[in-house]
């Protein structure tokens, strides 16, 4: 029992990474019918920005110009991190995505994959192929709670995803620019029509998503602190399936979804051997899709739907 | 009388003028020249020794050798191939009219041949050409037979590696256990003169296998498509990578070696001219305007009669089937296969000579496939920046030509193939 709590614990932290990812393909996915191939090389982005911003702000602690306790950097890091990445986002959506808009889908999701390719190579142009970690901002302290134990970064990083997810849920029912986001996702055809900033609410979209992923990469960097250029491949195209499985653009598919491969790979590595891990988990996807293949929460297929 | 035109319009009328037979004679001539004369001309004009990719790797490595690089591309390359062109350009004229009077078989095999005869001379420089040339046919295998799926049916699949990595892992079980002593049998069951004549069989069963696995993909493409489609058949291709490391029998991550040394130039040029054959004539059948049906309009097509599943089914399969058999070959082309080279990179790579060469196109994936395959090894000596470079270029043909070069284009044997000028002088 205790080695259940304690696998449903870590799976916990490591679906909140995939669910914060899935996040960001999701959202954009409602507005556009696309997905943005390059959302894990965003994450993999964020987590070096991350790296370069906590470094940056310990210096100047240490420094003496500006004495903040540690804590308050991880806040600042994160904050300013997320900030910086909605940047790369929105320029990734001004460059390949908006002069490819009437363009048949998948010739964005090319553009999409090649800008992947090109952020991978630029990181490993800009900072060569050693790896890269991140500081340790925080003392680990771990809680025993009846056999189970629970470290502090745990509890700190499923809070913190959550949080931003219910976040990224208020901003989208309750402010005006969200009903603008539900808006397009229901008619885009239309919405301009109604004097809506079509392009500025894309924009933003892509902010969203990518600073999401960013706050994704800074909680990896700070539960498995080494970093390198590839490690949003992997990552992204697993939240890819994640998004579609919870349906696609649905928030709270994503964000099931995302805990539920969480879920599923750490318990597949707990009772087979890891290396099947990989095996066994796509194959209870496949069976998922075979009997529900719009997902958890997204729309039958149809053959009407202009795909 | 009218004043003469200018040079440059009198060259190109005249070279518009020569049929693909010309240009394949004159092209066998520059790659015979070079195979002869190509090492002293190399020196005379400053060059260490014959450029492997007509110069591109010297110029980018050297940039002061650029003018001596380009200078041999010219001599070697430029003037043969348009002076044999452009003198015989009657007598090829005449002999492709007559050509095509036989039956369309003739005139098809004279122009491989001819094709085969420049393409070995020119390999037969250096192993490196060999090996650039036939990555690049294999390549070529690949994307048509991913066009199949992608281009003409309008799916999204990203299964294909997986199916070459069925293809090639089928392919060298087979023949590391027959012909290479120490493996599955201990010793090697038959002797190593049959292999030629048994790698065809060996290559369809992997071809096979693949098709056998695109069932898995294609049946829930009944009840879906699109996105969910292509997370099913990222699904299937992560399933056959992790079946593939997990499985001792075939040596799991470390990969087999030693596959034996079967697939020369002329075994992958006929397999690849098959596959072309074979494809072109596929996408222009009954079936295949079905496929394109399914693409426009799922539920039109339905009401026109047309099978749906059964046109998605033949169409998944025959493409796995290409898929596989140029897996096979990759396998004993680079002898030795592991199952990391069929991962996510592989499957961008792919995409990129599809979308890059133009959907629902043969000659689109054959271009796309050359030139992303050669740009890939032309682009070598510049290093990382190479994965730069490339998907620049193709965000920018996406940008400007959405369904790429040459999309929506058949290809048509006769037009190829005619002359470009009666006997009399009128075109």
């Amino acid at each position: 029992m205790a080695i259940f709590l304690q696998n449903l614990v870590n799976s916990l932290q490591w679906g909140s990474f995939y669910a914060l990812i899935a996040l960001g393909y999701s959202m954009v996915y409602s507005i556009l019918m696309l997905f943005n191939f390059a959302h894990g090389d965003i994450f993999m982005v964020g987590g070096y920005i991350g790296v370069g911003v906590s470094f940056g702000l310990l210096a100047l602690s240490s420094s003496g110009i500006l004495a903040i306790p540690n804590w308050l950097i991880l806040v600042l890091t994160i904050l300013f991190s997320m900030f910086l990445t909605s940047f790369v986002g929105m320029i990734v959506e001004r460059v390949g995505y908006r002069p490819l808009r009437n363009a048949p889908r998948a010739s964005a999701a090319i553009t999409g994959l090649m800008i992947g390719i090109i952020l991978e190579t630029g990181n490993l142009i800009l900072l060569g192929a050693r790896r890269v970690s991140f500081p340790s901002l925080i003392e680990t302290a771990t809680y025993d709670l009846g056999g189970v134990f629970v470290t502090n970064k745990k509890i700190m990083i499923v809070a913190v995803s959550l949080l931003l997810t219910l976040a990224l849920h208020q901003f989208i029912r309750r402010t005006k620019w969200g009903m603008a986001m539900r808006a397009m996702a229901f008619d885009f055809v239309a919405v301009p029509l109604m004097g809506v900033p079509v392009n500025k609410v894309i924009a933003l979209t892509f902010g969203i998503g990518s600073a999401l992923a960013a706050a994704a990469g800074i909680l990896f960097g700070i539960a498995y602190p080494v970093l390198d250029p590839y490690m949003g491949v992997l990552f992204g195209w697993k939240a890819f399936v994640a998004a579609i499985l919870g349906g696609r653009g649905s928030i709270l598919g994503a964000t099931l979804a995302g805990f539920l491969l969480g879920f599923t790979e750490i318990f597949v590595a707990m009772i087979f051997p890891s290396t099947l891990r990989d095996l066994i988990a796509y194959s209870i996807i496949l069976l998922i899709l075979t009997f529900r293949p719009h997902g958890f929460f997204g729309e039958p297929y149809s053959a009407r739907l202009r795909l | 009388m009218p004043p003469p035109a200018p040079i440059s319009r009198t060259f190109r009328a005249r070279c518009s003028r020569v049929p693909l037979l010309g240009w394949l004679s004159g092209a066998l001539a520059a790659v015979v020249l070079e195979r002869f004369v190509g090492t002293p001309l190399a020196l005379a004009v400053g060059l260490p020794k014959i450029p492997a990719l007509f110069g591109i790797d010297i110029m980018l490595k050297k940039p002061l050798l650029i003018p001596n690089a380009v200078l041999y591309t010219v001599l070697i390359y430029l003037l043969p191939i348009a002076a044999v062109a452009l003198s015989t350009a009657f007598l090829t004229n005449r002999l492709a009219g007559g050509l095509m009077k036989l039956p369309v078989a003739v005139p098809v095999a004279v122009h491989l041949g001819l094709l085969y005869a420049a393409l070995h001379f020119w390999a037969d420089v250096s192993d490196y050409r060999s090996l650039v040339l036939k990555l690049t046919m294999i390549a070529i295998m690949l994307t048509l037979s991913l066009n199949v799926i992608n281009g003409y049916m309008g799916e999204f699949s990203c299964s294909h590696p997986g199916f070459m990595a069925l293809g090639a892992y089928c392919a060298s079980v087979v023949t590391v256990g027959l012909f290479v002593d120490g493996n599955y049998f201990g010793i090697a069951l038959l002797p190593g003169e049959t292999g030629p004549f048994l790698f065809p069989i060996d290559l369809v069963a992997g071809g096979l296998l693949a098709a056998f696995g695109a069932l898995f993909v294609a049946i829930p493409s009944f009840r879906t498509r699109g996105d969910y489609l292509a997370i099913i058949s990222l699904a299937f291709l992560f399933i056959v990578k992790s079946l593939i490391e997990n499985f001792e029998f075939v040596r799991g991550p470390r990969g087999m070696s030693g596959q034996p040394d079967l697939a020369g130039l002329p075994t992958v040029f006929s397999w690849a001219v098959l596959c072309v054959w074979s494809i072109n004539n596929f996408v222009r059948s009954t079936v295949g305007k079905a496929m394109n049906a399914v693409r426009d309009n799922e539920m039109a097509a339905e009401a026109m009669t047309v099978d749906t599943r059964r046109t998605k089914i033949v169409a998944f399969l025959f493409a796995a089937f290409w898929a596989g058999v140029a897996g096979g070959l990759f396998a004993h082309v680079l002898r030795y296969v592991n199952p990391g080279t069929f991962g996510i990179q592989n499957l961008a790579e792919v995409l990129a000579m599809v979308y890059f060469g133009g959907l629902n196109s043969v000659y689109g994936s054959i271009v796309g496939a050359v030139s992303i395959s050669l740009l890939g090894e032309a682009l070598r000596p510049l290093e990382i920046f190479k994965w730069i470079i490339i998907p620049l270029l193709l965000i920018l043909v996406m940008i400007y030509r959405p369904t790429g070069l040459i999309a929506f284009k058949d290809l048509e044997v006769a037009t190829l193939l005619r002359p470009k000028q009666g006997p009399d002088g009128e075109r």
